[in-house]
C-alpha cells in the first residue's frame, strides 16, 4: 500500500532498483579507495600532530604553549569547510596549488590534531602525580618518564574518546567532496546529477556510511572490553 | 654518610621545614616519627629532590647539593640515583609487570644490558619473597606485595640510602608484617635507611636512632629505648602518649 503510493508505477520501481544496483559499485569504490584511506591516513597524521600539540601544551616552555593554544583555538574556532576551502581554493592565490586529495589530508589532519590534542592532554593530566614521582625517583628524566610511564597509560585512557573522533572523521570526509575529492559522497553527487534520483542515491550513500560506522563501533566496543580486562 | 645542613622548605609563605640538621652514618637505620603535617614526608622528598629545598645543603657519600643557588637538572638526576624512595601509596607502574617495574630504572636510566637487568631484577624479587609473582601486573597484587615490588624497584638502582615514607600505613594490618620483615632484612644487611613510620615495633627492633619531628624541626633524637621510655621533651611525651 505504502510502497504503492510512493511508487505507483512498477516501471519506475524497476528503474530505481536498477539505479540502486548500478550505483552501488561506484559508491563502494569511492568509499574503499578514497573515504576510508583518507580517514585512516588523516587519523594517523592527526594523531601524530595531536601528541606533539599536547606535549607542547603541557610543556614548561611558554612559547610552545602559546603556539599550541593558538593552533587549537584557530582550528576549533573556524568551520572545517572554510579551512578546506582556504587550503584548496585559497592557497593557489599565493601560488600554492595542492591537489584535492592532499588538501583534504592536510585540512582533516589539522582538525584531528587540534581536537585530539585536547583528549590526549586530558589523558596525560589524568595520570596520577605519583607516577611522575616514581619515575623521577628511579632517576628518569622528564622525557623518559613521559615516554615510558605517562604516555602508555594516557594512550589507554584516551582510546575511547579517540575512537569517537575516528568515527566522526569517517563522516566528515564527505566534506572532501566539496574540494573535488572523488570520495563516496562526491560519486553520489555525480551519479544523482545524471539521473536526478537524489533521494535514492544519497540515501544509499548514507546507508553505506552507517554500515561503516556501525562496524567501527563494534570494533571500538571490543577494544574497550579488552582494555578493561587489563585494567582490573 | 648522609649529612643534612640547615634544610629549609617553603611552599609560598608556609615554611614546612625550618632548618633541619641531621647526620646519618653509613649502615644506620633512622626512624622518623612526628605528628601529621610536621614535615616528615617533605624532608624525605627533599632528600630525593622530588621537592627542591628552599635553602640548605644535602650531601650523600661525598656528593653534595647546595640549594642556596639554583641546582642544574643534571646534578639533580645524578643525585637522585643515590637515594631509593619507597612511597606510601606504592606508585608502581600499572602497565608493567612486577619484573618490568624493577627492570625499568636499570635499563632506561643506567642503560644496563637487558639480560643482566632481568637477572638482577629476578634476584631482587626473590629477595622480597615474590619470585612467583614476576609476571604479575600490580593490579593483581595485594598491597603488601605491591609495596615489596616497590622496595625491589628502588633497590634495583643500587642506592646508597633507602627512604621509606610510611611504607605500611596504607596496608591492611595483616599485610604489614611481610613488608616490615623485608625492611628488617635490609637493615640487617647494612643498608642505610631513613624510615618515616609509626610502627613502634619496627623502630624498637631495627632502628639505631629515632627522631621526633614537630612543626618543621627536629625536636628530639636518641636511641629507640630512651626516646620511647624516657623522652625528654614535653612535645615528644605528648605525641607518644597520643600514639598509645
Ligand atoms: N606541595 C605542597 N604545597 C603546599 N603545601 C604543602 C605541599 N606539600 C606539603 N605541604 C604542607 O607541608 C606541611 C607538611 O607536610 P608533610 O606531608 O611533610 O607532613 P607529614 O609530616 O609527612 O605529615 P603526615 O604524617 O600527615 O604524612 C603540611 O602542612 C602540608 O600541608
Ligand atoms: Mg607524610
Amino acid at each position: 500500500m505504502f510502497l504503492n503510493s510512493i511508487f505507483p508505477d512498477p516501471e519506475h520501481a524497476a528503474r530505481l532498483m536498477d539505479i540502486a544496483k548500478t550505483s552501488l559499485m561506484p559508491l563502494l569504490k569511492g568509499a574503499i579507495f578514497y573515504s576510508i584511506p583518507l580517514t585512516i591516513i588523516t587519523f594517523i597524521c592527526g594523531l601524530f600532530l595531536a601528541i606533539l600539540t599536547a606535549l607542547a601544551r603541557i610543556s614548561h616552555v611558554k612559547a610552545l604553549q602559546v603556539i599550541a593554544r593558538i593552533y587549537i583555538s584557530a582550528v576549533r574556532g573556524t568551520p572545517l569547510l572554510v579551512q578546506l576551502f582556504i587550503i584548496f581554493y585559497g592557497l593557489p592565490n599565493i601560488g600554492v596549488t595542492i591537489d584535492p586529495y592532499t588538501s583534504a589530508i592536510i585540512g582533516f589532519s589539522l582538525n584531528v590534531g587540534a581536537y585530539a590534542s585536547e583528549i590526549i592532554r586530558a589523558a596525560i593530566l589524568s595520570i596520577p602525580k605519583g607516577q611522575w614521582e616514581a619515575g623521577y625517583s628511579v632517576g628518569m628524566s622528564y622525557s623518559q618518564v613521559m615516554r615510558r610511564i605517562i604516555l602508555p597509560q594516557a594512550a589507554k585512557v584516551s582510546i575511547p574518546p579517540l575512537s569517537n573522533t575516528f568515527i566522526s572523521l569517517v563522516k566528515d570526509t564527505s566534506l572532501a567532496s566539496l574540494v573535488l575529492v572523488t570520495e563516496m559522497f562526491r560519486r553520489a553527487q555525480e551519479i544523482a546529477s545524471t539521473n536526478y534520483e537524489f533521494l535514492l542515491v544519497y540515501s544509499e550513500a548514507a546507508l553505506l556510511y552507517w554500515v561503516i560506522c556501525f562496524f567501527l563501533s563494534i570494533i571500538q566496543q571490543a577494544l574497550e572490553k579488552r582494555l578493561d580486562r587489563y585494567a582490573s | 654518610m648522609i649529612s643534612i645542613k640547615n634544610l629549609h622548605k617553603r611552599f609560598d609563605k608556609l615554611e614546612v621545614l625550618k632548618g633541619i640538621n641531621l647526620e646519618v652514618e653509613k649502615g644506620k637505620v633512622v626512624v622518623v616519627i612526628g605528628p601529621s603535617g610536621s614535615g616528615k614526608t617533605t624532608m624525605l622528598r627533599c632528600l630525593n629532590v622530588l621537592e627542591t629545598p628552599s635553602e640548605g645543603n644535602i650531601s650523600i657519600e661525598g656528593q653534595s647539593l647546595d640549594f642556596s643557588h639554583t641546582v642544574p637538572k643534571k646534578s639533580i638526576a645524578a643525585f637522585r640515583r643515590l637515594t631509593g624512595m619507597v612511597f606510601q601509596g606504592y606508585n608502581l607502574f600499572p602497565h608493567k609487570t612486577a619484573l618490568e617495574n624493577v627492570m625499568e630504572g636499570p635499563i632506561i636510566v643506567k642503560k644496563e644490558d637487558k639480560r643482566l637487568a632481568e637477572e638482577k631484577a629476578r634476584a631482587l624479587l626473590n629477595k622480597v619473597g615474590l619470585s612467583d609473582k614476576v609476571d604479575t601486573y600490580p593490579a593483581h597484587l595485594s598491597g603488601g606485595q605491591q609495596q615489596r615490588v616497590g622496595i625491589a624497584r628502588a633497590l634495583a638502582m643500587e642506592p646508597e640510602v633507602m627512604l621509606f615514607d610510611e611504607p605500611t600505613s596504607a596496608l591492611d594490618p595483616e599485610l604489614v608484617g611481610e613488608v616490615l620483615k623485608v625492611m628488617k632484612d635490609l637493615a640487617n644487611e647494612g643498608m642505610t635507611m631513613i624510615v618515616v613510620t609509626h610502627e613502634m615495633r619496627f623502630a624498637k627492633e631495627a632502628a639505631d636512632e629515632v627522631i621526633f619531628m614537630d612543626q618543621g624541626v627536629i625536636v628530639e633524637r636518641g636511641k629507640p629505648d630512651s626516646i620511647f621510655t624516657n623522652p625528654k621533651e614535653e612535645r615528644t611525651k605528648r605525641f607518644l602518649n597520643m600514639l598509645q
